[in-house]
C-alpha cells in the first residue's frame, strides 16, 4: 500500500514538474526599476498569468526609465532584445520601423474599449497596448479665479484663445503672484513635445505630417508661426517663468503660491490636491483655434520583433488589458486607467473620485504625437525651437532650422521607407 | 597688525574660501539626504540648503534602501573597479615599463598608436566594442558560452589597458635614473626582476595617481554598463541612480544614495591622498 502510494505520489510530482518545464520562458522588460509600486502590480499580473496556464513563463527584467531606451537599442544591436518590451507611445514607430517591434495579433475588437491614447497604431497596424494614460490639464484655484472674475471653463466650453490670453493678462496684475502662468520649462526633453505640441496643433499647425516626405509648410507653416509668436511673447512679457526656471519652483510654485496657473499632468495632482482641497480645478486645455488638445500616449506593451515567440507575447499583452489589472496599475502609479470600466475600480478615477476629471479629458482632447519613425529627431528639433523661440530666436528662422533639420533626418533615411 | 601677518590672514581667509567652495556641495548633498522632499526644494535657493535644520531624518536613506538594491549596486562596482585597478596598474606599468627600458622593433609606431587612443572619445568606439564583445567566446562557471554580454568579465577586461595610464608610468619611469636597471642588469637580475623590484619599488606615488585616476573612470562608470548589462546583479551605481528618477523625482532619497556612494570614493582618496600629493608634486601631472 505504502509502495503504492509512493508511486502515485512520484507520478504526480513527475507530471506537476513535466508541465512546469513544458512553459516556455518569455523575457520582459520594464521600464519602471526603482518603483516598487509598478513592480508589485507587474508581478502580480506576472504571476498570475504563469500560472493561468501552462504554455508561458514570463520573466520580468527591469531597467531604470531614464536610460531605457538606450538599453533597448544596445540589446538590439547585440541581436539580445527580449520577447516583450514596453515603449514610450510616441517612440514606438521609430521602434516598428526598426523592426524592434512586431505588429501585435490583437485586433481592433479587442481594443474598442480602450482610449485611443493607449493604443499603438502605425502603418496601420496595432504595435503596442497600453494598461494607462497620462493626461495634462491646467492647474488653478477656484478662489483665485472667481477674485478676478474669470470664467471657469468646461470640457464643453473650454477657454477660447481670447479668453486664455485675457485670463493671464488679468492674473499678471495680481502681485501676489510671481508669473501668472507656469508651463514647466525646467523640465527638458520630451516635456516639450508632450505639453506643448497640443497647443501647437491646436493652433492649427504640428510638428510635421507623416504622410509628407518634408517637414515643409507643417513645422515652419503659418500656423505655426503665429503659434511661435504667441509662444515668445509669454517670455516677452514675462508672463510665463523662461528656460532657466528652477527645477524646485517648478515642483513648488504652484503649492507655493508664486503661479496662478499651472500647466502640468496628472501625475503631479494628488499633491496639489493634498495643498488646496475642494479649492483646486483642473482645467480643460484652451481652444487656440482648432479645437483644444492635450499629448496622449504612455508607456505601453509590444512584442519585439526577434521574439521566437510572438504568441507568447500577445498572450501576455491580451491578459494585461484586464480592468483588474489597469485598475491596479493605476491605484500604484496615480496615472489613468485605460479603459471606462476599469476606472469604477479604482480610487482616483471613480465617479466621485479625486481625479475622475483627467479620464474624461483623456476620452475627450488626448491627441496622440506625430506618429512617424523620425519622431526622435522631430521631438529633439521642437524641443530645440521652442527653448530658443523662448530666448528671443526669431521665430520663422528658427521653425525653418527646424524643418530643414528634420527634412535632413528624412532624406538621410530615406523617408524611413 | 605687521605685513606677514595681514598676508598670512589673507591667505588663509582665501583658502579657507576655495575649500567651502570645494566642500559645499557635499555638505548640501548630505543636509539635503535628511530632509524631506518639499522642504529640501524649498530650502534649495536659501542658505538653509546647506544647514540640517527643520525636519530632519534617515527616512531617505531606509527609502533609498528600499527602492534601489544599494548593497548589491555598491558591491558590484567595487568588485569591477578594484579587479580592473589592479589589473591595470600590473599591465601598464609592465607596459611602460618595456616602452622605457627595452628596445624592440616598431617600439616608436606602437607607441604613437598607444597614445592616439587618447583622443579617441569612448563614445565613438561603443557600438563597435558592444558588437565584439557579444561575439567573442568566454569560459565560466555556468560553461562556454558566446558574448559577454550581463557580466562583470565585460565591465572589465575591455578597460584594463588604457593609454591614459601608460602615459603616466611613461613618464614617471623616464625619470628614474637608468642606472639603477644597468646595475640590476650587471648583477645579473632578469627584466621581470628588474621591474618588480626595482622600479615598481620607487613608483610608488604614480601607481598612487594611476589607481586614484583609475578609480575614478571605473566608479563612475555609466554608458558602457548601461548598454551591457541587463540584469541587477551585475548593475553599478551609477546606473543605479537613474532608478531614482521618476515621474515624481525623489530628491532626498537620490541625496541620500549619492551620499552612500560617495563613502568608498571619500575612503580610497583619503587612504591614497598622501602618495598622490607627492606624487603629482613630483611628476607634475595634474589629476
Amino acid at each position: 500500500m505504502k509502495l503504492a502510494l509512493n508511486i502515485i505520489i512520484a507520478g504526480a510530482v513527475t507530471l506537476s514538474s513535466g508541465l512546469a518545464m513544458a512553459q516556455t520562458d518569455l523575457s520582459l522588460w520594464y521600464h519602471g526599476a526603482g518603483n516598487e509600486k509598478e513592480k508589485t502590480v507587474l508581478t502580480g499580473i506576472i504571476t498570475d498569468f504563469n500560472a493561468s496556464q501552462s504554455d508561458w513563463k514570463v520573466n520580468l527584467a527591469e531597467f531604470p526609465q531614464e536610460s531605457y531606451n538606450e538599453s533597448v537599442v544596445a540589446a538590439a544591436l547585440a541581436g539580445k532584445l527580449p520577447d516583450i518590451i514596453d515603449v514610450d507611445g510616441p517612440l514606438m514607430p521609430n521602434w516598428a520601423w526598426s523592426k524592434y517591434l512586431a505588429p501585435l495579433e490583437i485586433t481592433d475588437a479587442e481594443v474598442k474599449s480602450l482610449l485611443e491614447g493607449a493604443i499603438g497604431r502605425y502603418d496601420g497596424k496595432i504595435y503596442s497596448i497600453g494598461l494607462w494614460d497620462a493626461a495634462i490639464a491646467m492647474f488653478a484655484r477656484k478662489s483665485v479665479l472667481e477674485k478676478h472674475s474669470i470664467r471657469i471653463p468646461t470640457l464643453d466650453k473650454p477657454w477660447s484663445f481670447d479668453e486664455f490670453n485675457k485670463a493671464i493678462a488679468t492674473l499678471a496684475a495680481d502681485k501676489s503672484f510671481e508669473y501668472p502662468l507656469d508651463l514647466g520649462l525646467a523640465w527638458k526633453g520630451e516635456w516639450y513635445s508632450y505639453a506643448f505640441g497640443p497647443l501647437l496643433q491646436s493652433m492649427g499647425g504640428d510638428l510635421m505630417d507623416p504622410s509628407k516626405s518634408s517637414a515643409e509648410d507643417v513645422l515652419n507653416s503659418d500656423e505655426a508661426i503665429a503659434f511661435g509668436k504667441w509662444w515668445q511673447s509669454l517670455f516677452t512679457n514675462k508672463l510665463v517663468p523662461g528656460t532657466s526656471q528652477d527645477g524646485a519652483d517648478r515642483e513648488t510654485g504652484f503649492v507655493d503660491g508664486k503661479y496662478a496657473l499651472q500647466w502640468n499632468g496628472n501625475w503631479a495632482a494628488l499633491g496639489a490636491l493634498e495643498k488646496f482641497g475642494d479649492d483646486l480645478l483642473f482645467l480643460p486645455a484652451p481652444d487656440m483655434g482648432n479645437g483644444p488638445k492635450i499629448g496622449a500616449s504612455s508607456w505601453q506593451f509590444g512584442v519585439s520583433g526577434s521574439s521566437k515567440n510572438q504568441k507568447g507575447g500577445n498572450d501576455f499583452i491580451r491578459f494585461a488589458m484586464q480592468d483588474k489589472y489597469l485598475a491596479a496599475f493605476s491605484d500604484a502609479t496615480g496615472l489613468i486607467p485605460a479603459t471606462k470600466t476599469a476606472t469604477s475600480m479604482t480610487t482616483n478615477y471613480k465617479e466621485g473620485g479625486p481625479l475622475n476629471v483627467f479620464f474624461d479629458l483623456s476620452k475627450k482632447q488626448a491627441t496622440k504625437r506625430v506618429s512617424t519613425p523620425a519622431y526622435n529627431v522631430v521631438t529633439l528639433e521642437f524641443e530645440k525651437a521652442l527653448a530658443d523661440i523662448a530666448n528671443g530666436a526669431d521665430v520663422a528662422d528658427t521653425l525653418d532650422a527646424a524643418a530643414d533639420a528634420i527634412n535632413t533626418d528624412l532624406k538621410k533615411n530615406n523617408n524611413y521607407k | 597688525m605687521n605685513i606677514n601677518t595681514r598676508s598670512t590672514l589673507l591667505k588663509y581667509l582665501l583658502l579657507t574660501w576655495v575649500a567651502l567652495l570645494f566642500i559645499f556641495p557635499v555638505v548640501f548633498m548630505v543636509v539635503s539626504s535628511l530632509k524631506p522632499d518639499l522642504q529640501l526644494l524649498q530650502d534649495s535657493s536659501s542658505f538653509r540648503a546647506f544647514l540640517p535644520v527643520g525636519e530632519t531624518s534617515l527616512n531617505n536613506y531606509s527609502s533609498a534602501w528600499e527602492r534601489v538594491p544599494i548593497g548589491r549596486f555598491v558591491f558590484n562596482s567595487i568588485v569591477v573597479t578594484a579587479i580592473t585597478v589592479i589589473s591595470s596598474l600590473f599591465l601598464c606599468s609592465m607596459a611602460a615599463f618595456s616602452f622605457v627600458f627595452l628596445e624592440f622593433k616598431g617600439k616608436a609606431v606602437l607607441l604613437s598608436v598607444i597614445l592616439a587612443t587618447l583622443i579617441v572619445p569612448f563614445e565613438t568606439i561603443a557600438i563597435p566594442l558592444l558588437m565584439l564583445v557579444n561575439k567573442l567566446p568566454w569560459i565560466g562557471v555556468d560553461g562556454f558560452q558566446i558574448g559577454w554580454l550581463d557580466s562583470y568579465h565585460v565591465q572589465i577586461i575591455p578597460w584594463i589597458a588604457d593609454g591614459l595610464t601608460i602615459f603616466l608610468f611613461i613618464q614617471y619611469f623616464k625619470d628614474l635614473p637608468r642606472d639603477l636597471v644597468e646595475a640590476a642588469r650587471v648583477d645579473g637580475a632578469t627584466w621581470f626582476q628588474v621591474y618588480s623590484r626595482v622600479i615598481v619599488p620607487l613608483a610608488g606615488p604614480c601607481f598612487a595617481t594611476a589607481a586614484i585616476l583609475k578609480f575614478l573612470v571605473m566608479y563612475n562608470q555609466y554608458l558602457w554598463p548601461l548598454m551591457t548589462t541587463q540584469s541587477e546583479s551585475y548593475r553599478p551605481v551609477m546606473v543605479g541612480l537613474q532608478y531614482f528618477f521618476q515621474l515624481n523625482i525623489a530628491w532626498g532619497e537620490i541625496m541620500a544614495y549619492l551620499s552612500i556612494i560617495t563613502l568608498p570614493v571619500l575612503v580610497f582618496y583619503l587612504s591614497m591622498q598622501r602618495t598622490f600629493i607627492a606624487s603629482i608634486a613630483s611628476t607634475g601631472v595634474k589629476g
